[in-house]
């Protein structure tokens, strides 16, 4: 589904090099994950792969189902599902959480050559996909983000997500800022998502939350290249020995 | 709203008229009075038929108005308007409007259809000659719908016409309160407008009576034109309530460069009076050339104790603003409101806003202003909020959100506050933001497009006052500004 070959990125203002050669294969039905230590270029990848302008690929290419992903706007990227969870979701003033999903949902469909949803079909799949992350109607009503704990940033993040069904799902540190329930619950939101035809990059620090969306592969970043590759054992091994090891290796 | 019949010479050196709406303009017959001068007024005040009093009230005023200079306060800046270069009077036939849609520009068509206008609508709003418009009065039957409008009014007492007919009905009630808010002498354009006022709107609603429908300028302009200096005037006898709606959402062909209209409302006690507008004149081409100055001066005064007034205003189109809805509350708890969306965009200057003169006690005001400049434009709040020595316990709550797009445009707030009483309260807020590269990028992430992102984060920005905004305006008012700030982003 998703291959990302030797890329390198850096940043468009001050031109400081972030991913250095990173070469990546992700299949449908798969989960992954990226750790490593801060600073190494996980959230650039995430970055990059949902299309901010921030960044510049110097070199290398990302094909997404066949198609060049580096030639498309983020729009079309989204409309061609690619979903990103963002470690820090963006407040929009005035703009119910609700409102915000109907727009999102209807632009991508919208995009896809599809007929924009009824009031009441999106109703009911708002109502069913809510009550599972806990999101209540009153939440829905208020403002995206504006004034949200951790745990309901989150959780409207992956609202977001279970609504708009995208075939590749990037969390970036979904579970900074969530306590032990919220982090289960977000969990279980991810998990119900995990299908055959879909895919995963979970960036994460720490091994926590590979406890409870458990992956079939485990990557190592550092300074902008994969030093390690192995399966979810890799993460247990992290955990306890740190990335001492790996950030030597790729100096 | 149909062909105006004033032109100006200016407007066709600027091409205003062949660029935006391709028609042909052809004043031969009747132009009778170009230039101001009593001439012109005694000839504008004997085509309409009025009282010898009314002749000698515009006399009086353009004589005022010889001695008056043009402001140079407010932060906009456009050429010298000669006034001996305009028409005051034309009769209505000496325009020629396009025969059918087709003539219209494809450009102007294209926002008709986006706002949702149907057809026949379309026809009336670009000005297509009457004649040919036969079917718009079959579809429409607007010709029904004003009598049952009429009818329902008249059963309820309200009067509901043109100042001209009010004139000739009702001289005691329009002499009254005619330049009892807005005096003659009160700025430059306001007399001006009190000397060559062409038409506009007469309401009275009569004691104790909740005015059944919303009165809309838009069943009334159908039947008659108003021309480019708009009178109106509103009066909420005691116990009374209207709401009234001017302007419409769909871009208006006019000729005129210069509008320079008068609003005055008065409620005695007990009334309310809410006054909604939505203004989408021509902002000028995009090098910002032509458009409409729209300088106008409204004002509503409180007058009877536990009264209200309360304005709302969408302003998107107009090169050029220069308007202040105000209210005087000068009954004691008397509660004046102002609620603006003001959007600028391309080279449009704006500089609105609204003064709230506390003179009785427990007289208390809201203001809530959404500024969005986009573009190379500049939008300015003004709003003046004072409480006279002897209006104790007084309250003022305002804010003022300003919202900008892009790197060229400006905006400003200039807020004046004058307390003369220890016991007034006060408030005022005020923030200036932007739509951040995060906002974007993050709507994108979801699938928006820019302009269905700017669009959603400016309908969250601006949502305060939409929701005083009557239902159906509500809706429009969204998709207007969502088509005004296109092409602002990226």
């Amino acid at each position: 589904m998703l291959e990302i070959k030797n890329l390198h990125a850096r940043i468009a203002e001050d031109g400081t090099e972030i991913l250095r050669g990173i070469d990546l294969k992700v299949n449908a039905g798969e989960v992954h994950a990226v750790m490593g230590p801060n600073g190494s270029g996980k959230s650039t990848l995430s970055y990059i792969l949902a299309g901010k302008e921030d960044y510049e690929v110097t070199e290398g290419e990302i094909i997404f189902h066949g198609e060049n992903l580096l030639d498309m706007e983020p729009d079309e990227r989204a409309a061609a599902g690619v979903f990103l969870a963002f470690q820090y979701p963006i407040e929009i003033p005035g703009v119910a959480t609700m409102e915000f999903l109907k727009t999102a949902m209807n632009a991508q469909r919208k995009a896809r050559g599809q007929a924009e949803l009824t009031i009441p079909d999106f109703m009911k799949l708002v109502r069913a996909k809510a009550a599972d992350l806990n999101v209540t109607m009153d939440m829905l009503k208020r403002p995206l983000n504006v004034g949200f704990s951790g745990g309901e940033k989150k959780r409207a993040e992956i609202l977001q997500m279970s609504l708009l069904e995208p075939s590749l799902c990037v969390l970036d540190e979904t579970d900074s800022g969530l306590d032990i329930d919220a982090l289960r619950i977000v969990s279980e939101g991810v998990n119900k998502l995990r299908s055959p035809e879909r895919a995963m990059i979970v960036i994460t620090h720490y091994q926590r939350l590979l406890d409870h969306i458990v992956p079939d592969v485990v990557h190592v970043l550092s300074k902008g290249k994969i030093v390690k590759t192995g399966g979810k054992e890799l993460a247990l091994e992290l955990e306890k020995n740190g990335y001492a090891d790996y950030v030597g290796e790729a100096a | 709203m149909p062909a105006v019949q004033e032109t100006i010479d200016q407007v066709k050196a600027i091409d205003v008229d062949q660029y935006k709406y391709g028609f042909v303009t052809d004043i031969d017959s009747e132009k009778g009075a170009k230039g101001l001068s009593e001439e012109t007024v005694r000839f504008l005040s004997a085509k309409k038929d009025e009282p010898e009093w009314m002749t000698e009230w515009r006399l009086d005023a353009l004589r005022r108005f010889r001695t008056m200079e043009e402001p140079d306060w407010a932060r906009v800046d456009y050429p010298k308007i000669d006034f001996d270069a305009l028409y005051y009077w034309a009769a209505p036939k000496s325009v020629e409007g396009p025969k059918s849609l087709d003539e219209v520009d494809p450009e102007l068509l294209a926002t008709y259809e986006k706002l949702g206008i149907p057809l026949r609508e379309q026809e009336i709003l670009a000005g297509v000659e009457p004649k040919n418009r036969v079917a718009v009065d079959a579809v429409f039957d607007s010709v029904s719908v004003v009598t049952t409008f009429k009818e329902e009014l008249k059963k309820a007492g309200v009067i509901f016409c043109s100042i001209s007919e009010a004139l000739r009905e009702y001289p005691d009630l329009v002499k009254k309160y005619l330049g009892s808010v807005v005096p003659v002498t009160d700025n430059y354009y306001a007399t001006l407008n009190s000397a060559v006022f062409s038409d506009g709107s007469f309401v009275y609603i009569p004691e104790g009576v909740r005015c059944p429908m919303e009165l809309s300028t838009y069943f009334r302009i159908n039947e008659q034109n108003t021309g480019q200096f708009e009178r109106t005037l509103i009066i909420a006898d005691k116990g009374s309530y209207v709401s009234y709606l001017e302007g419409c959402t769909a871009p208006q062909r006019d000729e005129n460069q210069l509008h320079a209209a008068v609003v005055e409302l008065v409620a005695l006690d007990d009334a309310e009076i809410k006054y909604s507008t939505v203004q989408n004149w021509f902002p000028g081409d995009s090098q910002g050339k032509g458009g409409i100055y729209n300088f106008v001066t409204k004002r509503g005064d409180c007058r009877g104790k536990n009264s209200k007034i309360a304005w709302t205003q969408v302003e998107t189109g107009s090169a050029i603003t220069w308007k202040y809805p105000s209210c005087i509350l000068r009954g004691d708890n008397s509660v004046g409101e102002f609620y603006s969306i003001a959007v600028s965009n391309g080279y449009q200057q704006i500089d609105s806003g609204t003064k709230m003169i506390h003179l009785g006690k427990n007289t208390s005001s809201r203001i809530i202003s959404k500024g969005i400049s986009a573009g190379r434009s500049s939008n300015t709040y003004r709003g003046l909020v004072s409480a006279h020595k002897k209006a104790s316990h007084t309250r003022n709550f305002t804010q003022c959100d300003s919202l900008l797009i892009g790197q060229e445009c400006g905006a400003h707030t200039v807020p004046y506050i004058e307390s003369k009483n220890a016991s007034a309260v006060f408030e005022h807020e005020a923030t200036t933001s932007k739509i951040s590269d995060d906002q974007m990028f993050y709507c994108l992430q979801r699938g928006m497009n820019e302009e269905e992102a700017v669009a959603l984060i400016v309908n969250g920005f601006v949502k305060d006052v939409i929701q005083q905004l009557p239902m159906e305006f509500a809706v429009e008012a969204q998709k207007l500004i969502s088509i005004s700030l296109e092409g602002s982003v990226g």
